[in-house]
């Protein structure tokens, strides 16, 4: 059938114009194609549905959970597994809190989202989303859908100053979500940790619920930020103990700071140095030495990359300082 | 937030612009660059919580009015009136707003002890209501508690003993009202105000009285100077109600409660019956193509059982309770918050889109005589100022008009359109010879009161409702209607938009302008 035919089986529109004969699907009239927009009303500007607006409900939805589930057991845990072969500390400090918290961990790699999932225990694991860069995972449509099935993740505007994201994950929380947040805003451009911005404190103030810090060891070396190929190694996730949002959000976001430095003096000394340290008010900072540039490279230890020394003593990153 | 309505000047990028023809649609295409399309406003936000604000409304009431409360006492007579199936169009979902607010005026008079309560439907000379229809308006509970012990009743402007003169107006207008509400020592009266025109001391002063007042206002003097019948101050028809309504306030004392709607008028699955054209996405061209080529093969009586099923997810945008007039006055500026629409100046030439229903046809066919009064009497009405089309201008109404009468509903619109429209169309002729004839008639009288069926004198109401257009206007034509039934009523009939178009320029000369108004959804032209 000829698209003139569709066009007088489907109905002439349109009567008093005059008669086109079509020669491609564009060229049917309305309403079998697009209307056009009249030349006097000023367009609207389109509001995208990527990004921030992007819609995740559906990801939530229950037949899509049981998908994720079998996609993270399945798929993402023997993965991480083979990549990062965590090894997973602290559970206990917070299995006796009911109802959602918010994990807040430190952040250098892409490998830090299915790792926490990966090691994190039931039912925390299958009921978690994450706060991810709208800018960047929810930038095209099937980075946004695959980021919102496989990480149950919603987007987070980083670029602009807005609440609504942050008012939409405070929103889960009360429907029953835990929150897995990256308060540094991004991964590590250096290796380093970033200072926190107040995201994850203002949500629990607002919310409520406790904030689970979590330190992640590791990742940043096997595949950091402008890496090209993933290197496999080991990992370390310290989960530390709830914090009870009892300060105003200001001081919440330095209590969180201080207690991921506290679980990463602990991943690479012991629980009691760290400890020590801690009350003395001497826990090395996530963000490195205070030092010029090629020191704090050079405390970031040798490269992955140089596969010669990977194996050596010195494949060891030298920040905090060993007691 | 909304937006307000809107006039789109045609040009050639202009796409096809929807119009209603009785129960379907069709796009037109209108000639660039001297046509306009008058867009009513978005739906307006609805109350979020209406059965507080109905309480609210009650408790703390406008004008000199008491609290419902304080007016409430054991051992009184208390009658609740209420609008009656013409009213809101289409049909809303239910909880309808007669259902809650009487339901809020019921508790309170539990609460104080009020055993003598009678509901009554104001129907005026309208059809009696089915059970049906009143369990639709009144909710279950109400409808169960009241009807089966004879406490629901419909107002007969036809029984004698059931009617009472309370005296004349200074213009020696008769008001004589239902007894019941003469003798109460309340009236409540629950309105839904859908347009302007309603409410007011209109609702009681037409609701609930006889024919004998209600001649007063509904005639041809009142009607041809009534510019318009939404625009009170500028109406006679709403002055005549006016004295009368004040009339009966010093007899009786009035608590009037008024609601609006906001003009959300169809359900989501034809979103595209609200939306402006050039913003149809593809599931509204889907929906549109698939509806109109299914009704195509629909018979009318299919088509019309379809249409009049569906049920309007408008929803209440203000309640007010107390004193008529103050209340009235909070009602309008609600009405106009919703629905007026500012227009420049008047054109040449006007098109309707009649829809499937009106106010007379709920259930029921729009025969001849309601396509008359629904574009002349309030599509050619919904305006303030002044009419969208000039003087001597050409109103083009697209409907397919068909000879049909529902024979139970309009028995005497039969016998008007073919005995009086066929031997004079003009109103005040019409009204000399025939209206008393028809309106003393025994069998119609029979029927209005035992059956289902309008007042006899009704058609002429309906005619009398496009007096003051058949006035103005140069010419009618009506696309697409039955050329027989067209011609009866002293229209010109055209098979097609453009030929009407062409038939028009007789009139008022070539390359007139053009203003599509583009109701449903209901609107109000502030025309400037």
């Amino acid at each position: 059938m000829s698209i003139s035919e569709v066009r007088d089986r489907l109905g002439a529109v349109g009567r008093l114009g005059r008669s086109v004969r079509p020669s491609s699907l564009r060229d049917l009239p309305f309403p079998l194609s697009a209307p056009s927009w009249p030349a006097s009303v000023p367009r609207p500007p389109k509001r995208s549905e990527l990004g921030v607006n992007y819609d995740t409900e559906w990801a939530r939805r229950y037949p899509v959970r049981l998908a994720r589930a079998a996609w993270t057991d399945f798929v993402t845990r023997p993965l991480v597994s083979a990549v990062a072969q965590p090894s997973v500390e602290g559970l206990d400090r917070f299995e006796a809190v009911l109802g959602p918290v918010i994990f807040a961990a430190n952040h250098s790699s892409h490998l830090d989202t299915p790792l926490v999932l990966s090691v994190m225990p039931e039912p925390w694991r299958h009921k978690i989303v994450t706060l991810a860069g709208a800018d960047y995972f929810f930038d095209t449509r099937l980075k946004a859908a695959y980021f919102a099935f496989a990480l149950n993740a919603v987007p987070l505007e980083r670029i602009k100053v807005n609440r609504d994201s942050l008012s939409r994950a405070r929103s889960l929380i009360d429907d029953g979500w835990n929150l897995l947040v990256f308060p540094e805003g991004g991964r590590s451009p250096d290796g380093w940790g970033q200072s926190h911005s107040g995201g994850a404190a203002w949500l629990a103030v607002r919310s409520g619920r406790p904030i689970v810090p979590v330190h992640i060891k590791g990742t940043g070396r096997l595949w950091p930020r402008g890496a090209k190929r993933i290197y496999t190694g080991e990992t370390k996730v310290t989960f530390g103990a709830p914090i009870i949002p009892d300060l105003p959000a200001r001081e919440l976001v330095g209590q969180l700071e201080d207690a991921i430095a506290v679980l990463g003096d602990e991943a690479t000394t012991d629980w009691w140095s760290a400890r020590r340290r801690a009350a003395q008010g001497t826990t090395p900072p996530l963000t490195g030495p205070d030092a010029s540039a090629w020191r704090r490279a050079w405390a970031l230890g040798p490269s992955p990359k140089d596969s010669a020394r990977r194996r050596s003593p010195a494949d060891e990153r030298r920040w905090p300082p060993k007691p | 937030m909304p937006r307000p309505g809107f006039v789109l000047e045609v040009d050639r990028s202009t796409p096809p612009v929807l119009i209603w023809h009785g129960e379907g649609f069709r796009l037109e295409r209108l000639p660039a660059d001297r046509s306009r399309v008058v867009y009513a406003p978005e739906p307006l936000a609805p109350l979020p919580d209406p059965d507080a604000a109905i309480r609210q409304a009650l408790l703390d009431p406008m004008g000199d009015s008491a609290p419902l409360p304080e007016l409430l006492h054991a051992g009184m007579r208390l009658t609740i009136a209420f609008d009656d199936l013409s009213l809101p169009l289409p049909p809303m979902r239910r909880p309808d707003n007669r259902q809650r607010v009487i339901e809020a005026v019921l508790e309170m008079a539990a609460d104080a002890g009020v055993d003598d309560v009678v509901l009554i439907a104001a129907l005026g000379l309208h059809r009696r209501m089915t059970d049906a229809e009143l369990r639709h308006a009144l909710g279950d509970r109400i409808f169960d508690a009241f009807a089966l012990h004879g406490t629901l009743r419909q107002h007969d402007a036809e029984d004698p003993s059931e009617l009472v003169m309370v005296g004349k107006t200074e213009k020696g207008e008769d008001v004589e009202v239902s007894r019941r509400v003469a003798e109460s020592d309340l009236l409540v009266y629950v309105n839904i105000n859908l347009v302007a025109m309603d409410g007011g001391h209109k609702s009681t002063s037409t609701g609930l009285m006889s024919y004998r007042s209600v001649r007063h206002h509904h005639n041809v003097k009142t009607l041809q100077h009534s510019r318009s019948l939404m625009d009170r101050p500028n109406s006679e028809l709403h002055s005549s109600a006016w004295r009368i309504g004040r009339l009966l306030g010093e007899h009786v004392k009035v608590f009037q409660i008024e609601t609006t709607l906001n003009n959300d008028a169809f359900p989501s699955q034809m979103a595209f019956l609200q939306k402006r054209e050039w913003e149809w996405d593809v599931r509204d061209r889907a929906t549109f193509l698939a509806t109109s080529r299914g009704l195509d093969v629909l018979s009318p009586a299919t088509k019309r059982s379809i249409f009049h099923s569906i049920l309007a997810p408008q929803a209440m945008t203000s309640v007010q309770a107390g004193e008529v007039e103050a209340v009235h006055a909070s009602t309008i500026e609600a009405i106009h918050r919703q629905q007026l629409v500012d227009v420049e100046g008047q054109s040449d030439v006007v098109i309707f889109g009649l829809p499937h229903v009106g106010p007379y046809n709920v259930n029921s066919i729009m025969n001849p005589l309601l396509v008359m009064c629904m574009s002349l009497g309030y599509f050619f009405n919904f305006y303030i100022g002044k009419p969208l089309v000039r003087p001597g201008g050409v109103v083009i109404v697209s409907h397919p008009t068909p000879w049909a009468f529902h024979p139970v509903h309009h028995p005497s619109y039969i016998d008007f359109f073919e005995e009086v429209l066929s031997a004079t169309t003009d109103p005040l002729q019409i009204e000399k010879v025939y209206e008393e004839r028809f309106a003393t008639d025994e069998w119609y009288r029979h029927l209005y009161r035992t059956s289902y069926a309008y007042h006899g004198v009704h058609p002429f109401y309906m005619w009398y409702w496009g007096a003051h257009a058949l006035e103005h206007a140069g010419a009618t034509i009506i696309v697409g209607g039955n050329r027989k039934a067209v011609r009866r009523m002293g229209f010109k009939p055209a098979t097609t938009l453009a030929d009407a178009l062409e038939m028009a320029e007789d009139q008022v000369g070539r390359d007139p302008t053009i203003t599509y108004f583009r109701c449903p959804p209901v609107m109000l032209a502030n025309v400037h």
